[in-house]
This record gives C-alpha cells, structure tokens and sequence, in this order.
C-alpha cells in the first residue's frame, strides 16, 4: 500500500508515500478511523511530505479524513506540505479550512498534545 | 526545442508520468519556482478527470519558445460522453467548492490560458498554457547583438 | 543658394571664416551642392564642400600614415596620467589600435553610428575590468589633444592652413569625444542596473529574531515578480529555520496593487500549510485603504500597526512571553 501507518504513543501517524487512487482513499479512512475508535488516539498526523502535487482530490481525500477523524474524537495534523505544493494548493484555492498543518512531526505532537490536553477536539 | 510529449491516461500511474514529464518539460524551459509545481498540478487536475470519468484519454504536452516569450502548452484529451454543463465546471465560485468537483477553476487559476470544447459527439479537450517572458536582460542583450 | 559668392574665390577670401563659426562652415555652406542634395544631408553625413573634403582626406592620411608614432605618443600620455591601470600594456595597446581606427574613420565619414556601435562594445569589456568614466574620458581627450598637436606641428609654417585643418578638425574630434563618453555612461548604467536587480533577487534578508521567529522586512517596490521570489525565500526559511510565526514588515513599502495584495495573502495563507504563523506589520495608512478598497480577503491575516507591537504579539505566539494582551497595541486577529 501507498501509505505506512504506524501508532506512536496516543498518536496515529500516516506517512504517505505516493498518490493516491480513489479505492486506497477509502481505505486509508477507513483504517484511521478504526484506529482512532480502537486505541482512543486522540491523534493522527498524516505525513504528505513525499508528495510533489497534492491536486483537489488529494485535498479532498485529507479534507474527508480529518472530518471523520474528528467523528470519532481524534484531531488531524498534517505535515510535509512542501513550499511550492503549498503556494499550489493556496493559489488553487482548495478548501483547506479544516485542515490543521505543522511544519513536521515534532511540530505535529507538540500540537496535538497542547490541543489533547485542553481536551478540546474542536479546534475552530 | 521542437518536441512534445504523449502520455496515454488510463490508469493512476499514467498521473505520475504526466505530472513527472510536464514538470520536467517546464524546468528544462527555464520557468521558476514554483511554476513547475504549478504545472504539475493543473496537470493532475484533468489528468485524473480522465481516469475518474472516462477511463482513457491522453495528455499531450508542448513546449514553445519565441523572442520574447516561453512556455508550456497542455492538452487533455477524451472521448468520454463530455460534460453537459460546461459553464458550470469551470465557473470559480471561489469556494473550492465550485466547478462540479471536476477542479477546472482551479486548474485554471493555476495557468495562464485556459480553453475547453466538450460534447457528447467529440468527449472533452483541455488546452491549457503558461508562459513568462523571458528574461529582460536576456532580451536587451541579444538585441544589442543583433544590432551590432 | 545660387547666390553665394563663386566657390572659386574662397581660396582668396579666408577672412570669411572665423574661428568662432567653425560650425556653420561645415552645415550651411553646401554652396556646390544642388537644393536636392542639400536636403538629403543628415547629421551623419554631413555634406562637405569640396575644399573641406580635401582637407580632411588630408587630415585623415596624415592621421594615418602616422599612426604608428601618434598612437605611442598617446599611449606615453595615458601612462603619464597614470589611466587605465588595471589594464596590462598589451591590453592597452591593443585597445588603443581600435580606438584610434575607429577615431580616424569617424574622423574620415562623419558617421557617429559606427563609432557609438563601436563605443559600446569597448565599453562592455572594459566596464567589468573597473575602467571608470574619468578614465575613458580622459583617453578620448588625450587622443583629441595628441591629434591636435600634431597637427599644430605639420601645419605649423601655414597659419592660415593650420586654422582651416583645425576648424575641420575640432567639431568632429569634439563630436567623437561626446559619442564615446555618453556611450560609456550609459552602458555604466546598463550594467549598474542590472547589479542592482541581480542583488535585489539575491539578497530578502529573512531574519531569524529568536528561535521559531522569523522578520522578513520587505523595503522598496514591491511588484509581482519580487513578491513571487519573497515568497519562495520565506518558505523556504520557515522549513529551514523551523518557524512557526513570521513577522512581515511592510514600512519600506509605500504602495502595493491588488496582485500583490493577493500575493501576500497567498504567501500568508502558504505559509499557514507549513504550520507558521504570520503577522503583518507597517501598514502605511495607504495601503491599509487600499487593502480595503479592493476588496482584499484578509481572512487569516493577522496585522499589527507598528513593527514593535508585531514583534511582541509574535513573541506571544512563539511562547517567549505571557499571554499578556496589553503587551501589543492594535491587534487587529482575525
């Protein structure tokens, strides 16, 4: 599969190492979401840092994923969006308003953790 | 710099040649960061319209030059049953939202020239451009060349 | 024109020209000319009576059967004013040659354009050896002056001779002297121009203020082009520096359009993806109305009136203070 998923402490993290096809969306929600119900992770971070082009269906797949995360208690983080995919997604105006983004995992759990802390899952 | 390049779109894989070649078409051209980014991406876009929707299709890229200008031009092409509502996909409701998930808008925002024909008879072709103009220094020099 | 006294005579009659209208020898007095031809006369070939082109085909081969000699004596003098050290002997000789060549022919045609072509190109190889203004100045005029010498020295048994040879020589040697200097000046400017671009794109200092803090002062025309290239350097440093709030300053900026208000809000808006913070500082009350009138989304963008306050809310937000909010002033959050 394209995606290496790995549980560190409370946290899921996704590392996405090639795009995507519709069917391995599904299952990628699927599969963080089971796990966000299963092991009560309050947590996911999702590592896109591999991919060169994130288009609108990668967007919306991410967008989907973090919705449904949060469905089920758990905060998403996304990181590795590099600079020229990000001035991409900005200027193709993607619909990125649910999406939480730090620059790499150190970044992604010291997030999550203040975010888990204050117990909050909305984050707004 | 004559050559255009053909990648046959059938399946995800094809995305990753087209993305790859139209993003090494536009560095050998010269084009900055993050224009090959930028390419890449409206590349993707109807790119996996095809695959998503039709199911085969080709995207065909070509480079042009002249003296003041250079650039890229992208065609996608289908034979699909087209898109009824042409307006509607490419309309920019600057929601993300718009575009009937097809992410024409976008695609569009991301170049600089964008034109579609769709009909069930002909399916779908994209033509879509971005240029720069060359460099002005570039430009003053070889004039003062020439003049020479 | 018909009118003028019989050319023929003119031998006789040296006291009608005087050294202070050496000019309107050479433009008005076409006298052997027909009306036709005196139109077709442009300032590159002006037309020359025939007792004046002789003279300066003598000129002009005497200034070439000399070259040898003449071009020492001038390269001597260029030593003597201690011009173009940073040139070797063989470059100078080697330039000076062309120079002279193309002295003489301009002397010879009239014709400045082959000189001003000449002339630029002189100037784009020395210009990068540090060759300055003065310096090619103070050649050209040396030349003028061994030239002119020489020519004292020939013609120096025939006074009137020597006044008629000078009042041929001095508007062209002076005309010559002017093509070669403006040429230099502006190829100078050509080349400082294009310095300064070269710096401009090189050198947006993103300034690192502490740990996770980044300052990008933006001073100057902000246009398109730049703006696109400040972003790219302000990404790029908050992956490198690993920042999470960047503090852009605008107070060098005077004014900006709506593409470049929509490309700070897209680098703002970028630079979210990569999970800094940012905020704006140093609106000009002309931007902040511009900013208003067109309508700019500024949905994430946080400003702060002065730079001081942005530093301080962006402190805030790297953790290095308490959230004590009467710290900044004219927080504008959105």
């Amino acid at each position: 599969m394209s995606v290496a998923i790995q549980r560190q402490g409370d946290y899921v993290i996704a590392s996405i190492q090639s795009d995507l096809s519709d069917s391995e969306v599904l299952e990628l929600r699927h599969e963080l979401a089971e796990m966000a119900g299963r092991h009560r992770s309050r947590g996911i971070v999702i590592d896109v840092a591999a991919l060169d082009v994130i288009d609108s269906f990668v967007a919306r797949a991410l967008r989907s994923i973090v919705l449904t995360a949060r469905l089920r208690g758990a905060d998403t983080v996304i990181v590795g969006i590099q600079p020229d995919v990000a001035i991409a997604m900005v200027q193709f105006r993607l619909n990125l308003e649910p999406l939480r983004a730090a620059l790499d995992l150190d970044e992604a759990i010291a997030l999550l953790d203040r975010l888990t802390q204050g117990d909050a899952v909305d984050g707004g | 710099m004559a050559d255009e390049v053909r990648v046959a779109i059938t399946t995800d894989a094809d995305l990753v040649t087209a993305r790859a070649e139209g993003r090494a078409m536009a560095e050998r051209l010269g084009f900055p960061r993050p224009d090959p980014t930028l390419i890449a991406t409206a590349i993707s876009e109807v790119a996996r319209n095809i695959v998503v929707h039709v199911g085969r299709g080709e995207i065909v890229l070509k480079p042009f030059e002249d003296a003041n200008r250079y650039g890229v031009v992208v065609i996608a092409r289908d034979d699909g049953p087209g898109i009824r509502d042409v307006e509607a996909a490419v309309r920019d409701d600057y929601s993300g939202r718009g575009g009937l998930g097809l992410g024409l808008p976008g695609a569009r925002r991301l170049m600089d020239d964008f034109e579609i024909e769709s009909s069930a008879d002909s399916g779908t072709t994209v033509t879509m451009t971005k240029w720069r103009f060359r460099d002005e220094l570039a430009i003053l020099r070889e004039e003062r060349r020439r003049r020479a | 024109m018909h009118e003028e006294p019989d050319r023929s005579a003119e031998d006789e009659e040296p006291e009608q020209r005087t050294d202070e209208e050496p000019e309107q020898r050479t433009d008005e007095e076409p006298e052997q000319r027909t009306d036709d031809e005196a139109d077709e006369r442009t300032d590159d070939q002006p037309a020359r009576p025939t007792e004046d082109d002789s003279l300066l085909q003598e000129l002009v081969a005497y200034l070439r059967e000399n070259r040898t000699e003449l071009r020492e004596e001038w390269a001597r003098r260029i030593s003597e004013a201690e011009l173009l050290g940073v040139m070797s002997d063989e470059e100078i000789f080697s330039e000076a040659t062309e120079v002279y060549d193309n002295y003489v022919d301009a002397l010879e045609t009239g014709s400045i354009e082959n000189l001003q072509t000449y002339a630029r190109e002189l100037s784009e190889r020395i210009i990068p050896r540090g060759v300055e203004t003065h310096e090619v100045l103070g050649i050209v005029l040396l030349l003028r002056d061994v030239l002119a010498r020489s020519l004292f020295a020939k013609y120096e048994g025939d006074l009137e001779l020597l006044n008629r040879i000078l009042d041929s020589y001095e508007p062209a040697a002076n005309r010559i002297a002017v093509t070669v200097g403006v040429s230099f000046v502006e190829e100078r400017e050509r080349v400082i121009n294009e310095q300064q671009e070269a710096m401009r794109e090189l050198s947006t200092p993103v300034l690192q203020l502490r740990d996770r803090l980044l300052i990008l002062p933006i001073i100057g025309v902000l246009d398109s082009a730049r703006a696109r290239q400040l972003t790219e350097q302000l990404l790029g440093a908050i992956r490198d520096k690993r920042a999470t709030v960047v503090v852009i300053d605008i107070t060098g900026v005077a004014t900006i359009d709506r593409t470049v208000a929509n490309h700070l809000v897209q680098t703002v808006e970028a630079s979210r993806l990569m999970g800094a913070r940012t905020i704006l500082t140093g609106l000009s009350s002309e931007i902040a109305q511009t900013l208003v009138d067109l309508d700019v989304d500024l949905g994430m963008m946080e400003t702060v009136g002065d730079l001081q306050g942005g530093i301080e809310e962006a402190e805030r937000l790297a953790g290095y203070r308490n959230a004590d909010a009467s710290d900044s002033d004219g927080t504008v959050a959105t």
